[in-house]
């Protein structure tokens, strides 16, 4: 299954990266992993959370907000180790849109948070070629 | 160093230009009461609108009884689209020439024969009075087309027999080039656009100043004095300012010599007035206020009291340069809220009608206008929201891009949408400020 990513619009103005934190901050919402895309003009941040639901909520009130379907993969935590993810999706005619790193006290694996074209067929390829897909309750709605 | 020599000016028709005050006035009323009685005879808005007013042609028996007269605006000028203003017959109809329309209603005007004819005339007195002849070349970088733009100052140039170059706007690289392989003698287009053009000559390594080019008029958008020092020294010309609005004829209706002291108006053509844009009450004179034209030998369509909206103030004294006709001071700004952009006329409401209709916009936005080198650049921002949102920078990149086409098709120019945060523009508490501009022309 894919988790659940909030993204948020901001604009590239002074204090509003902070504002978007402040805001999950002040309901005790964990950051476990954080990414973002810039244009010279505005941003996008995108997040994995403890709690999307209220998350969204909250920022909700001030921001625009959307939850998009990820996916989350363990890879080996050395030379290759993405690369052979990518590998598979490339040969599978899967397009990948943006891909973050995952921060989280694991053991030798790194996480990576994946945006494809086909999110379904990701996940069905990954599962299949035996890559650890991240399935946490957790991160879900 | 100025390429400018203030000894190859001339007065195209010292006969007008050069009139005593007493005998222009005589031609003006006889020709004002012609076309008075022209008009109520073919044109029956201005029957219905006289009549209104309780006012005959016979009753004009001074040029201060044009007073008795009601104005026309650009409101009924787009209600009697297309055609119903003409006073001529259709079969002397020889061009057409249309602003963009500010509702989707363009104003539409039919040119006879004899009228451009008056428009060359006017323009030719303007390149005169900048110094062109028979053996010039002149280029003309305003727009071709629909718009009067680059038009008259080709029939102009023309009718004085000089070479005319219809340029139209763009293709700088053409433009430079034509410029200075022709070369050109004179060139006549925006004032922002001739800056333009010497920056890049500058930017290739090119001395502006090594282009054979003397002078030229330049108008169909506010600028300053400032500008004019700039643009002259830059190309070692003689740059002087061209005024006029298609509704009335085009750029030429005023034009300033070299003494560049206001625009002399083409007084046996054009008659002017002040008015106060809010008691509507003819102002003495000197007095800054809106001005109003009528046509006095235009056939095609005819203008009786047509308020422009522009502000400016007149000057009747006799000018150094020999020239008797009453000369307007620089636009100094609007009775209303339009905008010139790009030497493009745009009202706000055309913007806000193309964002209203967007059922993915909220109704807060705010138009920038700016100059942030040498070109004037309109900026839209608009607001994202919940629905509108995608987590694809591709997406919010095509957002923008769909909003700017459509400004671009209601407006005719480019502007640049940027998009803000959900509830960051400012609402509208009575009269929010929609329109911010920037630019300096004080």
């Amino acid at each position: 299954m894919s988790i659940k990513q909030l993204s948020v619009f901001l604009e590239n103005k002074k204090g509003r990266l902070w504002k978007a934190l402040n805001t999950l901050k002040s309901e005790n919402i964990d950051i476990r992993a954080l990414s973002i895309a810039d244009t010279s003009e505005f941003g996008i941040l995108r997040m994995i959370v403890s709690d999307p639901k209220k998350a969204k909520e909250l920022l909700e009130k001030e921001f625009a907000v959307s939850i998009a379907d990820v996916l989350a993969i363990e890879v080996e935590d050395q030379p290759g180790g993405l690369e052979a993810a990518l590998g598979l999706l490339n040969e599978n005619d899967v397009n990948v849109e943006y891909v973050y790193a995952f921060v989280e006290k694991k053991t030798s694996k790194a996480l990576v948070v994946l945006r494809t074209d086909d999110n379904e067929k990701s996940l069905k390829l990954l599962k299949d070629n035996a890559f650890s897909v991240v399935e946490d309750e957790a991160y879900t709605i | 160093m100025s390429k400018f020599n203030e000894e190859d000016v001339y007065i195209f028709n010292p006969e007008r230009e050069c009139m005593s005050r007493e005998d222009l006035k005589e031609l003006q009323l006889k020709r004002l009461q012609k076309v008075v009685k022209y008009a109520y005879e073919n044109v029956p808005f201005y029957q219905n609108s006289f009549d209104k007013a309780g006012v005959k042609p016979e009753d004009i028996k001074s040029l201060e009884d044009i007073q008795l007269l009601p104005f026309i605006t650009k409101d009924d000028l787009r209600n009697t689209y297309p055609f119903d203003l003409q006073a001529a017959p259709k079969e002397d109809w020889v061009e057409v020439h249309s602003t963009s329309g500010t509702t989707g209603i363009p104003t539409v005007v039919a040119y006879t024969q004899n009228d451009l004819d008056i428009w060359a005339e006017c323009t030719a007195r303007g390149l005169a009075s900048v110094g062109v002849h028979k053996n010039d070349i002149v280029n003309v970088a305003y727009g071709f087309g629909l718009f009067t733009g680059g038009h008259g100052a080709q029939y102009g140039a023309q009718k004085i027999g000089a070479l005319a170059v219809p340029m139209s706007s763009g293709n700088t690289q053409r433009q430079m080039n034509f410029l200075k392989d022709f070369p050109a003698d004179f060139l006549c287009c925006t004032p922002s656009y001739a800056l333009y053009l010497a920056e890049s000559f500058e930017k290739e390594g090119i001395d502006p100043q090594s282009v054979p080019l003397k002078g030229g008029l330049y108008g169909a958008e506010m600028w300053t004095e400032e500008i004019r020092a700039k643009l002259e020294n830059k190309f070692g010309i003689s740059a002087q300012n061209i005024y006029g609005l298609t509704e009335v004829i085009g750029p030429g209706v005023s034009t300033e010599c070299h003494i560049k002291d206001g625009m002399h108006i083409a007084e046996d053509h054009f008659y002017p007035e002040i008015i106060d844009p809010n008691t509507l009450e003819v102002l003495p004179e000197g007095s800054e206020g809106e001005i109003v034209f009528t046509s006095l030998t235009k056939t095609g369509m005819p203008v009786i009291r047509y308020r422009t909206k522009d502000i400016t103030s007149l000057k009747y004294d006799k000018c150094d340069c020999g020239r008797t006709t009453v000369r307007m001071s620089r636009i100094t700004g609007r009775s209303d809220d339009m905008l010139k952009v790009k030497g493009v006329i745009v009202f706000p409401k055309q913007i806000e009608e193309v964002i209203m209709k967007m059922d993915e916009l909220s109704p807060a936005y705010q138009i920038i206008v700016s100059r942030p080198g040498i070109l004037d650049m309109i900026e839209v921002q608009v607001e994202i929201d919940q629905a509108t949102f995608k987590d694809s920078i591709i997406d919010l990149e095509g957002f923008k891009h769909k909003i700017a086409k459509k400004i671009k098709e209601a407006i005719g120019i480019g502007v640049k949408v940027t998009l803000a945060e959900p509830y960051s523009l400012p609402r509208s508490e009575g009269k929010a400020v929609r329109v911010i501009d920037k630019r300096d022309f004080s």
